[in-house]
């Protein structure tokens, strides 16, 4: 990243969009305290990672620096931080209205996508094939069937078909 | 007690310990869980793409369990957090929810925010009550030294858990655990989280969250970790063999589910608690505990 922050650059609209995105509501309340970065168990493992900062990118409007960064991936969604955040940012929360934005405007990391493709095939994250089935039977456990054609519904009305594997 | 069974993606495939386990003790205890073969993933994973699908996700669900007149009942912390907050946005916004019924309607279905949803140990912490659990305590578990692990979603976010337990500084699971008889031990940072959230973003990333976790218990020399999600259980567990191949270390931490401590406590033998499928196999642990058959 550049160490110089061009205003001409910047997108005053920004922090309005995330404004309007559920979870997005409270950005404006940071006062920039740092509590969320000091408490974030993802921060101590990886420097990459620093909420604060990521909320202060988000008000200056630097759009495409925040949205293109491999970062706002790197939530866990622990929670901590939102419990502890004196403002009320809400920052789990405000990453996933990040995220949410980043996919609108075409960034989606694999990880998801691989996800979604299991959810539309499946309605689950995971295949329960017939040796799953024999163990669960084996074990006394009902057996589980795939029944993913509402959750190809929603897909469908909400978009994120899109991103489903030969759907494009 | 009678509750619809949400299962979500993991637990089927790679935790049928604790879906049996769970079932046993349930069973024994007088509760009832009802399967619902409808019940798709709760919808965590969407809520980084689309609020809005996993708002649809989530209310379906909620409301197949309507439609059945049963509150859910979930055993994964992360199943658990999606679908009480979706549950929480959904009936404070009537506005909201008047736009996620017109698209659920397209799939014959209606959220009208009647159930409640809790996690199996809240469950057994709350609604059915620690004292009424202590009677059916038969083997008491003397001399085992746990390590809880809460996760994250079992507590936060506090606010759509009218607070049951403290965010910062749980009881409820320590106390679910004293009550069999073995005692939980305290050990450095304990409310961390598994780092199972980034496994698919980063790995590197969340192994050293994993790790940490790991070595703290392994300083207090607990016999077992115990946990009640079944992705904390893919880290701890899961991934113990490769931070120990990563990190050149050793562990050997068993980590059990809750229900499979309880289940030995009520008596019930290993075997039927789904032990032989715990990847870390829990002996040295089972042999410390009097009166078991086969361990």
């Amino acid at each position: 990243m550049e160490q110089v922050i061009k205003i001409s650059e910047l997108d005053k609209n920004f922090k309005y969009q995330i404004l309007k995105e559920p979870g997005g509501e409270g950005l404006l309340k940071c006062f920039a305290c740092g509590t969320c970065t000091a408490s974030c168990p993802v921060r101590e493992v990886d420097e990459k990672f620093n909420p604060r900062k990521i909320i202060r990118m988000a008000i200056l409007g630097m759009k495409k620096e925040v949205l293109e960064n491999e970062f706002i991936w790197l939530c866990a969604g622990c929670y901590i931080c939102q419990e502890r955040c004196p403002q009320d940012v809400r920052i789990t929360d405000l990453m996933g209205a990040l995220r949410n934005i980043a996919v609108k405007e075409g960034f989606i990391h694999p990880s998801f996508v691989a996800q979604i493709d299991f959810l539309h095939k499946f309605g689950r994250l995971y295949e329960v094939t017939e040796f799953d089935n024999k163990k669960r039977v084996k074990n006394g456990l009902p057996e589980i069937k795939h029944m993913p054609e509402e959750i190809q519904k929603i897909f469908e009305e909400t978009g994120v078909a899109k991103f489903v594997e030969g759907e494009q | 007690m009678k509750y619809a069974l949400f299962l979500g993606c993991t637990i089927p495939v790679r935790a049928q310990n604790y879906e049996l386990a769970a079932r046993k003790v349930a069973k024994k205890l007088g509760i009832e869980f009802v399967d619902v073969p409808e019940f798709s993933c709760c919808g965590f994973p969407v809520k980084s793409v689309s609020h809005e699908a996993y708002l649809l996700i989530s209310a379906r669900n909620l409301a197949i369990a309507e439609e059945k007149g049963l509150n859910i009942a979930t055993l994964c912390n992360a199943c658990t957090v999606t679908l009480v907050e979706a549950n929480e946005e959904l009936k404070k916004d009537p506005e909201l929810r008047q736009k996620i019924n017109e698209k659920l309607r397209k799939i014959g279905k209606e959220y009208r925010g009647t159930v409640e949803v809790r996690h199996f140990a809240r469950i057994l912490y709350e609604d059915y009550g620690i004292d009424k659990l202590k009677e059916h305590i038969v083997r008491p578990l003397e001399g085992l030294n746990i390590a809880v692990h809460y996760g994250c979603h079992f507590l936060r976010p506090s606010e759509v858990y009218q607070e049951f337990d403290d965010p910062e500084n749980p009881k409820s699971l320590d106390e679910l655990v004293n009550i069999t008889g073995a005692k939980s031990i305290w050990y450095k940072e304990r409310d961390k989280c598994c780092g199972g959230g980034i496994l698919g973003i980063k790995e590197e990333d969340a192994l050293k969250m994993t790790k940490d976790k790991l070595d703290n218990i392994k300083e207090v020399e607990a016999d077992a970790m115990i946990s009640i999600c079944p992705f904390c259980s893919v880290m701890y567990e899961g991934s113990q063999k490769k931070i120990e191949k990563m990190f050149e270390t050793e562990y050997n931490i068993p980590v059990i589910y809750y229900p499979q401590l309880l289940g030995l406590a009520m008596g019930f033998e290993p075997e039927e608690l789904g032990y032989k499928m715990n990847r870390i196999k829990a002996k040295r642990m089972l042999e410390k505990v009097t009166g078991i058959g086969t361990a």
